[in-house]
């Protein structure tokens, strides 16, 4: 194929006069095009161009559509190049609008290479394309739909989705196709819009047309990418449409070189490992197919190393069956191994997924892994370095790190220095064997790194040296090597050093240099001041220095003068500022040592976020007139409500007039929220650290070659390793790994020894633990936990304990109670001696909302202390609640009976315990209560229940620590939940360890989801009042729903249905019109205005909150679906 | 997900570009540059994929490509594509555009530009592949061809009116 390209190519200058081809072309394309490529420079081009765009100006104000049509394919070659031919962008939603279907066709095409989502003049478009969708001719609803795919407002999705939908069943496929697949990408710009239609999509994945079935395998693939739990069911049919096309059941016209639909099973494999990932019962299922797959995949092209390559990651993924992880394996080998280059990027891909799971099989390949390190190909080393960054341990850090430093001098690419810069810093941090390698591997980092750097990188690194470890020696050895090691830099020459480099080396010199007795701090002095008259120094790196110098200046007025003297009038406002603090502070010691004192702990340091001390200055501001403050987001969003279209009709009334309109300020001075930006050389640096890589410290190897490891039953290795020291032991180890190979010829042996170095403790944590040594080292440097997180409780008294737990104003001074104080006074609810009565919820024990980290610290040191562990994950799906008998309820606490609750469900359970839950909906929070049992005959003792989710604060707790559960009784722990952002559902996951004998802890995990629903109240107001506050409220949200049409007052059914699903409080009907209320717990209310329209709802929310409107509209649209 | 498709000769003249996710115009023409810049330096007998430059989104991306004659087809893809699997997709639109074109050429994308984005449309639509089937590419493509043809001769008197 590609030397009949070539031969046409050779041919191009006769082209022009001969082609069939380019006979037809219009006359001034042609031109424009030829005398484009006589050109020689830029500038040619450019005024060409100019000129060939101000002709087209010319020619479209005095249009004829036969011309148009030309104009927009010269429009298009000009906008290629990357000229702005935008006043043609009108003309091309013209024609698509009144043109013939050529002419449309071309218009269209044009619209979508001009226009984006969010383009205005796209709004234009918006009734052609609904004209054609309804067109009878099929060429022009095709179009449509292919412009509706491409580009389409998001506002005006709810316009054109009916129609979609009737395209569903249209008679030719091409359409079905093409309307699943603008559906599917509604669900990807709009995914609350599309949530009705699911039923649709599994009609769509059942079509008879194949090529139907597969473009709805796209939705499928995202949806199960979002939550695979809700998709389990389709795992059969899914299973089976693999089989079918396995199995060659397909028209041949699906084949490609032989191959039966090879994109289908390459989508349906990723699917199915998707469903069958930590899934045992599901992926016994795929078992079968995948080892079908594996077989027929046998040819040798291209296409059928895709489906391999994806199968063997869908083994690797799904619940572990050692005989197709076998095959697997085998299958990767071949792939490392393969002449092709292609192959062995993806052999190397899969080995660096794989090695997570089973080290040793990179064990199997080291050799062709060095040899790709050495690869001339970047993109193949590249992906070796992430091999090895995935089996880097203590052993072989300073190998791997060296193999990716060689490779970072030799590259250029900014994006990968960045990737790999961080990775470095990463394992440096991790494993590093030494001060004094960690500090140089560090210089090396920032040296090279320079300002590409993710600010990450320095920021931890800081941290790491200010917080320091356990033992406060170490840690002032590190810095002290720190303080050396930047000093002989700094004595260098400087002026190539990337401005993040000095910035570090500033401020360990600040806070560091005094722990260097032997060096003058006069020295210290002078090397930063001769830095900061480079002039290669940014400013604000020259803010660093000044404050690093600020630190140092203690007693050295004489130096400092003048250079405060000399910055004093500098430009930069900032320095000047700092420069006149070092005038000050230098002068006064007092004032010195007050303000930076010596040697204090960092983490003492407070930090008064509110800005309360400004409170005075802002209500000043106020009285005087000023505006308050809006954060930018508020801001942003009232600018799109002004730019955001109306789609009702303008008749549509409201139950309230006008003139009540009254408008309130949103947002209360009071309520001030001040974010406290951080100045750049402050201490308190970024919390997220390095969140986005992998933290491979303390990973389990949860399953090898033969399947799960478990955990407790460490099958002992042959014993064949002499017991000797370790580093000779990895390297005669990988030698007799090697043994079955060909006898290395010598020039082959310095890749042994690198071998050797580099995969030295893989896999050889049998025999490592034979040695008695635990098989991933502790990391050198540990991070001590934030201070934050515990260091609050002195602060606030238990005074507050007796107010309410769950008012809003409260639930925020809780955070100071640990859990330690609950457990002494509050002794577990044990229902089987009934006669406690509990108490009354103002003496309920208030609870930290988050975890301390001690807590779980705590708990896992208990576990890990046990001698058994026995982690059983367990899911509950919402949907099938297995009801557990009734009775459980009557345990509910007496205080607690009256209130409306959910049915008992079973959360988990193992031989001793059974767990189920039960939602009880108070006012002001919802009451999650945990029913532990105890299923045995004997006692059970420190049974404790943690609970956390994320997006819901933990108002209280009670009862979830007992010291012992009698045999067949039953405990009861309730933990009230607020929800203060709205989400759609949230799950939550918790645990329950506990002891049946002394020192063997047990714990059982358990998780579920809530979803809003549970969190929304009745809101009672009058119509009146209901009136101003519509009119008072802000982000508001239209949408077309179900009416239940099935009784003589369809619109009371159906506000009855969505009253009972949701505890809505119905506040008036008229006519066809219903107005509906309801709040979030006892935060934002939510004001819903219902209509009649045809045989729809038209339901109009409007809420303070901005997610609140979509997600009570979920929550009905899931209510009418199931009514 | 497929972000973009690129097309441009051996001195990185840019002869398709089709981007499925919006990029500024500055953007686009940044994105074209560095791809080929990329893309250029590699010798022929080494593997078709590279990490996506910077402005195409980082580590997430990937730049799948092939090199015909004088031109260089590129798909910038995110990790849910298959990287064997675009591989083939490049290799069946080119077939396509040759069947199409009765030997394609760098000059038929040219002066083709909207046939060719036509084409392409048949296969991928809103950055998702919609239809592999070279056979049935050919069929839609022809029957729009035909009708424009016929179209054309129906239409042969100008049509002011409208």
């Amino acid at each position: 194929m590609s030397d009949v390209v070539e031969k046409t190519l050779s041919a191009l200058p006769g082209l022009f006069d001969s082609q069939t081809g380019a006979a037809r072309i219009t006359s001034r394309l042609r031109q424009l095009v030829k005398s484009i490529t006589e050109l020689t420079s830029k500038n040619e081009e450019e005024s060409l161009i100019k000129q060939e765009l101000s002709s087209m100006k010319e020619q479209v104000s005095s249009p004829n559509t036969s011309m148009m049509r030309e104009i927009m394919v010269r429009a298009m070659y000009c906008e290629m190049l990357g000229y702005d031919a935008s006043f043609t962008y009108i003309h091309a939603i013209k024609l698509a609008q009144q043109g013939g279907v050529l002419e449309k066709r071309v218009g269209y095409l044009a619209v979508s290479l001009f226009l984006n989502e969010g383009h205005e003049l796209l709004l234009l478009l918006v009734n052609t394309v609904l004209k054609d969708l309804q067109s009878t001719n099929v060429i022009e609803a095709y179009m449509a739909l292919t412009v509706v795919a491409q580009v389409f407002p998001k506002d005006m999705i709810p316009a054109v989705l009916p129609l979609l939908e009737d395209k569903l069943s249209y008679p030719k496929e091409i359409i079905r196709r093409k309307a699943v697949l603008a559906l599917y990408k509604f669900y990807l710009i709009a995914p609350n819009q599309v949530q009705h239609i699911h039923a649709k999509f599994r009609k769509a994945l059942c079509d008879r047309d194949p090529g139907v079935m597969t473009s709805s395998l796209h939705i499928y693939l995202q949806l199960i990418t979002e939550s695979p739990d809700d998709y389990k069911d389709l795992t059969g049919s899914f299973v089976t449409i693999l089989k079918q096309v396995v199995g060659g059941k397909l028209p041949v016209d699906f084949n490609y070189h032989n191959v039966p639909a090879p994109w289908l099973q390459i989508q349906l494999l990723r699917i199915l490992s998707l469903l069958g990932k930590e899934d045992r019962s599901t992926s016994e299922l795929m078992y079968e197919v995948l080892d079908e797959s594996l077989r027929r995949a046998e040819m040798n092209h291209n296409i059928t190393y895709a489906i391999l390559y994806e199968c063997v990651k869908a083994i690797y993924t799904i619940h572990p069956k050692a005989e197709l992880l076998e095959k697997a394996a085998r299958c990767i080998g071949n792939f490392v191994l393969s002449p092709k280059i292609n192959l062995r990027y993806l052999g190397l891909k899969a080995l660096t997924y794989v090695v997570q799971h089973d080290a040793k099989l990179a064990l199997q390949h080291q050799m062709t892994i060095i040899e790709c390190l050495d690869h001339t190909d970047f993109t193949i080393k590249r992906e070796t370095l992430e091999l090895l960054f995935r089996i880097t341990n203590a052993q072989n850090v300073t190998v791997i790190v060296e193999k990716m430093l060689d490779f970072l001098h030799g590259c250029s690419d900014e994006h990968t220095i960045i990737h790999l810069v961080g990775k470095v810093a990463e394992l440096a941090e991790k494993f590093a064997p030494d001060n004094s390698w960690f500090i140089q591997t560090m210089n090396d980092v920032f040296s090279t790194g320079g300002d590409l750097l993710q600010q990450d990188v320095p920021n931890n690194f800081l941290r790491l040296l200010a917080e320091g470890s356990e033992s406060k020696e170490e840690d002032d050895q590190l810095r002290l090597y720190a303080v050396n090691s930047y000093l002989t830099v700094l004595k260098g020459d400087a002026s190539h050093l990337p401005q993040r480099f000095l910035q570090v080396m500033s401020w360990v010199l600040g806070e560091y240099a005094h722990l260097q007795e032997s060096v003058d701090q006069r020295e210290v002095i002078r090397l930063l001041t001769q830095l900061l008259d480079q002039r290669s120094v940014s400013s604000e790196t020259r803010v660093w220095i000044l404050s690093a110098l600020t630190k140092i200046s203690e007693g050295q007025t004489d130096l400092i003068l003048d250079l405060a003297e000399s910055l004093s009038s500098s430009q930069d406002t900032v320095l000047r500022q700092q420069a006149q603090e070092l005038r000050q502070l230098s002068q006064d010691s007092q004032l010195y040592e007050w303000v930076l004192p010596r040697g204090a702990p960092w983490d003492s340091m407070e930090v008064d976020s509110s800005l309360s001390f400004l409170d005075g200055f802002v209500s000043e501001a106020l009285a005087a007139g000023a505006a308050p403050y809006k954060p930018p987001h508020q801001r942003q969003e009232e600018l799109c409500e002004d730019r955001a279209l109306n789609l009702e009709p303008y008749s549509f009334s409201l139950p309230v007039s006008l003139s009540s309109c009254s408008i309130t300020d949103r947002q209360s001075p009071t309520l001030l929220s001040v974010s406290s930006g951080l100045s750049g050389n402050s201490t308190e640096l970024s919390q997220k650290a390095g969140s986005s890589t992998l933290i491979l410290e303390g990973v389990k190897r949860v399953w090898g070659r033969d399947g799960y490891l478990r955990q407790n039953e460490t099958t002992a290795p042959p014993v064949d390793e002499p017991s000797a020291a370790v580093q000779p032991s990895g390297q005669q180890e990988a030698a007799e790994r090697l043994e079955p190979q060909p006898e290395p010829s010598t020039q082959n042996q310095d890749k042994l020894q690198l071998a050797s170095s580099l995969f030295v403790g893989l896999g050889a944590g049998s025999s490592m633990s034979l040695l008695g040594k635990s098989e991933a080292p502790p990391p050198r440097f540990r991070k001590k936990p934030r201070p934050h997180e515990s260091s609050s409780s002195s602060s606030s008294g238990t005074s507050e304990r007796s107010s309410d737990s769950s008012s809003r104003s409260s639930h925020s001074t809780t955070d100071s109670f640990l859990y330690g104080s609950l457990l002494e006074e509050e002794p577990a609810t044990s229902i089987s001696a009934f006669s406690h009565t509990p108490k009354s919820s103002t003496a309920n024990g208030l609870a930290q909302n988050k975890d301390t980290k001690e807590d779980r610290r705590a708990n896992t040191s208990q576990i890990l202390g046990g001698d058994m562990v026995i982690v059983r994950p367990n899911t509950f799906q919402d949907k099938h609640p297995s009801l557990v008998s009734s009775d459980l309820t009557a345990l509910l606490p007496a205080d607690l009976k009256d209130l409306p609750h959910s049915d008992v469900i079973s959360l988990t359970s193992d031989p001793s315990l059974s767990l189920s839950s039960c939602r009880l909906f108070r006012d002001e929070a919802l009451l999650l209560v945990i029913l532990i049992s105890n299923c045995t005959e004997t006692v059970i003792k420190d049974v404790a229940v943690q609970l956390t989710c994320e997006e819901l604060e933990t108002a209280s707790l009670r009862g979830n620590v007992m010291n012992c559960l009698e045999g067949n009784s039953t405990s009861v722990c309730h933990y009230a939940l607020l929800m203060d952002e709205p989400h759609t559902n949230v799950s939550f996951t918790g645990t329950v360890s506990y002891q049946t004998q002394p020192g063997h802890t047990n714990t059982l995990s358990f998780s579920g989801t809530l979803s809003a629903a549970d969190f929304i109240r009745p809101l009672v107001v009058s119509t009146e009042e209901y009136g101003k506050l519509w009119l008072s409220l802000s982000h508001d949200v239209k949408q077309n729903l179900k009416l239940l049409t099935d009784a003589s007052d369809p619109l009371r059914t159906t506000l009855n249905a969505l009253k009972d699903a949701l505890q809505l409080h119905v506040v008036d009907i008229i006519g066809s019109e219903g107005i509906v209320a309801c709040r979030l717990l006892s935060g934002a209310p939510c004001l819903l205005h219902c209509r009649v329209n045809g045989a729809a709802l038209a339901m109009w929310l409007r809420s303070p909150h901005p997610a609140l409107p979509d997600c009570i509209l979920y929550h009905c649209q899931r209510a009418l679906a199931q009514h | 997900m497929i972000k973009a498709i690129l097309i441009f000769n051996n001195h990185g003249k840019p002869r398709l570009s089709k981007f499925y996710e919006h990029y500024t115009e500055d953007t686009e023409q940044q994105i074209i540059r560095e791809t080929f810049h990329l893309v250029s330096k590699r010798d022929e007998n080494i593997c078709n994929f590279l990490e996506g430059g910077l402005l195409i989104g980082g580590s997430e991306n990937k730049l799948i490509y092939r090199h015909y004659a004088t031109l260089y087809f590129v798909f910038c893809v995110d990790s849910s594509e298959s990287e064997l699997g675009i591989l083939d997709l490049i290799q069946v639109f080119v077939e396509t555009l040759d069947k199409c074109f009765e030997n394609v050429c760098e000059l038929d994308l040219i002066f083709h530009m909207d046939k060719v984005h036509n084409i392409l449309a048949e296969m991928v639509m809103g950055g998702m592949v919609l239809e592999t089937n070279m056979s049935e590419i050919i069929t839609q493509a022809e029957a729009h061809n035909k009708m424009e043809k016929s179209e054309t001769f129906i239409f042969q008197c100008p049509r002011q009116d409208r």
